[in-house]
């Protein structure tokens, strides 16, 4: 339970603000050995969590993106057919067997991040980005990885992992994930942050807002976020839209209303959005931010 | 760092602990009651943590049962009310399920059903003497603070949605067909990919494409093949008679219009509208309102075949490719000409790959398909399924995925 103060301060340190359960969480994953699922709306910050996690471990961070019809060779590992092809060719005429053993030696591996992540000499913390949008065959597959830590490769053996990865999965739910994968792993659901938690998160982001400042744009965006939007920004867009205004010049919010409506473009990022807040709802909304 | 696996056996716990033990075991069942999907290694891992001193600090232990014992979002926002009521004595706020069924007996859409001129008999009986599932289940447990959530999703998946009258029911059946779309999607796009996993070497053209170097294959030409992804092309009849059904399969659609990458939705009665727009909302409660609103002017019966007619016209075209599949969901009361609509079923047929005709009131009792609208339709439907609960809907799944 001490490494979970002290994961709490490590967190503060590298610059992501938690949540109070996200050190627990943490702390879960490290005395449990179980990977940390992730969930919450786009742009709430989950991939910022396995950089920040990342810093805290101070290691490496691989990633695996995923997307619709990601496969093994994209994943794991792939032999690398052109030099092998090649070599085959350069020692044309030699005894076939060694010429064999030699074209499926590590040497003709090509690494992908999940065979990668296993195979570091200190525990890297391995990523992997939405893993919603892949197949549910590769979820099977996955599932597997993540409590063998072991690979097989026909043509070469069996890899055991040299380390256990820190596994972090984020979800933005746009497919209904396997209970298998979900009992696996421990469960975290990201929100939005609360006013003071986004006020602090763009005071540590964005070199010369103000405090003052910041907690506006905090509650302008949470003002923003209660009306009914087609895509609400996120944490990401704050950031954005406070280094617009801070990049501008603007030291108050209220002095100056038609700036602000105008870098709106920043948080809406939809035709219908963007006509939905006119400029009567925008003064509306700053004037809750008073 | 202690891990899962050197836990102590259970004969050597003492006093103390075994009495934790057996009410974390207790804790367990409560969750896996309340639907949470919890196994053995959880259970054996939340020894562990116990054991390893957050048993004297309830808000961490909270919060750390919470990671290990949530699997999704709706598991998480439960869990601490549940984790209060259990461990602290705090009292759930928990919902009263029994209303549903005397709102049941008495709700205005019943007697709108009544009133619908071709009702069969039987089925007010019906409504009277079959329980819903949904009823009965949560006062079983009630001591033990059981609340609603996903697991009763399989309750409700057979009960009639016209029996739906408690509003909280007929949100979770509202929520239920807008996943169901969802996990439709996913299926019916997953086979796609199975198909098109041919993602290898492709040798012929690589030798070939090779020739100018000597034979020696350099630049290696993969193979993976293209499918056209499946349309849907929905129809839902918005007229009086089909009231108590429209609300679910809008949400359906819905759902289709979010998931599908490819779908269209139309609404009749006695015109036709186009409404994939307005359905695009992202807020289905939004959405929904749009559409009442379009649904509206209804009044004067149900014409099919005119409505039909206007979409092989104006639509058809546009919105029908050979991988498209027509759904159309109406009890068939055509009240214009029935001779039109079997002639633009044919048109419609001849264009598309399969139409599947939903009819909800085919799985009532001695319900058959008289009405000369239905009759005239028939020979040119594909599939003709009941859909009037959700398993229904999701046995259409199969069907669709073999197109």
């Amino acid at each position: 339970m001490k490494d979970r103060e002290q994961i709490a301060q490590a967190l503060a340190a590298s610059g992501y603000i938690a949540d109070g359960e996200l050190a627990t969480a943490i702390s879960l994953m490290q005395l449990l050995r179980r990977p940390l699922l992730l969930e919450g709306e786009a742009g709430v910050g989950k991939t910022e969590v396995a950089k920040a996690l990342a810093a805290v471990h101070s290691t490496e961070l691989i990633r695996l993106q995923c997307y619709e019809g990601l496969d093994q060779s994209a994943a794991l590992y792939e032999w690398n057919y052109q030099r092998q092809l090649l070599s085959i060719q350069a020692h044309r005429g030699e005894d076939a067997d060694a010429v064999e053993d030699q074209i499926f030696s590590e040497k003709y591996l090509l690494e992908r991040p999940l065979l990668a992540a296993i195979r570091r000499a200190k525990p890297p913390v391995l990523l992997i980005d939405e893993i919603d949008r892949a197949d549910d065959e590769f979820e099977a597959f996955l599932l597997e990885l993540l409590s063998d830590f072991q690979v097989s490769i026909p043509e070469l053996g069996t890899i055991a992992a040299t380390t256990i990865p820190h596994v972090v999965l984020t979800s933005n739910g746009t497919r209904e994930l396997s209970d298998a994968l979900r009992r696996r792993c421990l469960y975290h659901y990201v929100d939005y942050p609360d006013v003071d938690r986004e006020a602090r998160i763009i005071l540590a982001r964005i070199d010369g807002a103000s405090a003052s400042l910041a907690l506006q744009i905090a509650r302008m965006v949470e003002g923003i976020r209660k009306e009914e939007l087609r895509k609400v920004p996120g944490v990401a867009e704050t950031l954005d839209w406070a280094a617009a205004l801070v990049g501008i010049g603007v030291r108050d919010l209220l002095e100056t209303p038609e700036t602000v409506h105008e870098t709106l473009m920043c948080l809406l990022k939809t035709h219908e959005d963007k006509s939905r807040l006119t400029r009567e709802v925008t003064e509306r909304l700053l004037g809750k931010v008073a | 760092m202690s891990c899962c696996g050197d836990s102590p056996g259970y004969d050597e716990l003492d006093g103390v602990s075994k009495l934790v033990a057996a009410k974390l075991a207790a804790f367990l069942k409560t969750l896996r009651e309340a639907g949470f999907a919890v196994g053995l290694q959880e259970g054996r891992d939340a020894a562990s943590l116990m054991a390893a001193g957050y048993v004297s600090r309830p808000g961490l232990l909270r919060s750390a049962l919470k990671h290990l014992f949530s699997a999704r979002k709706s598991d998480w926002d439960r869990f601490d009310g549940l984790f209060d009521a259990f461990w602290l004595g705090k009292r759930v706020r928990s919902r009263s399920l029994t209303m549903g069924s005397t709102k049941a007996a008495n709700s205005p859409s019943l007697k709108n059903l009544r009133d619908t001129k071709s009702e069969p008999p039987q089925s007010e009986a019906a409504t009277d003497q079959v329980p819903s599932a949904g009823d009965d289940a949560p006062e079983d447990r009630a001591g033990e603070g059981r609340m609603e959530g996903a697991s009763r999703a399989d309750n409700l998946s057979e009960i009639d949605f016209r029996k739906l009258a408690d509003p909280d029911q007929v949100a979770q059946a509202h929520d239920a067909a807008a996943r169901l779309a969802k996990t439709m999607r996913t299926r019916l796009t997953r086979r796609d990919l199975a198909r098109r996993r041919g993602y290898r070497l492709d040798l012929r053209r690589t030798i070939h494409g090779n020739i100018s170097h000597g034979g020696v294959p350099i630049d290696l030409v993969r193979r993976r093949r293209k499918a056209k992804p499946l349309r849907l092309v929905v129809l839902l009849d918005a007229s009086g008679s089909m009231s108590m059904y429209t609300g679910v399969f809008l949400r359906f659609i819905h759902g289709v219009l979010d998931e599908f990458r490819e779908a269209e939705a139309f609404l009749f009665h006695t015109r036709l509208a186009h409404v994939s727009d307005a359905m695009k909302e992202r807020d289905a409660g939004r959405a929904l309102d749009r559409l009442s609103i379009m649904a509206q002017g209804a009044g004067g019966g149900t014409k099919i075949g005119e409505s039909l007619q206007t979409f092989n016209r104006w639509h058809a075209a546009r919105v029908i490719h050979s991988r498209t599949c027509v759904m159309i969901v109406s009890d068939g009361y055509e009240t214009g000409d029935a001779a039109l609509l079997g002639r633009e079923m044919a048109a419609l047929a001849r264009r598309c790959r399969r139409i599947v005709w939903l009819n909800p009131m085919l799985a009532w009792p001695g319900y058959t398909p008289e009405a000369a609208g239905i009759k005239a339709a028939l020979p040119h439907v594909d599939l003709y399924a009941p859909a009037n609960t959700l398993k229904s809907l999701t046995e259409l799944e199969p069907y669709l995925a073999k197109l």
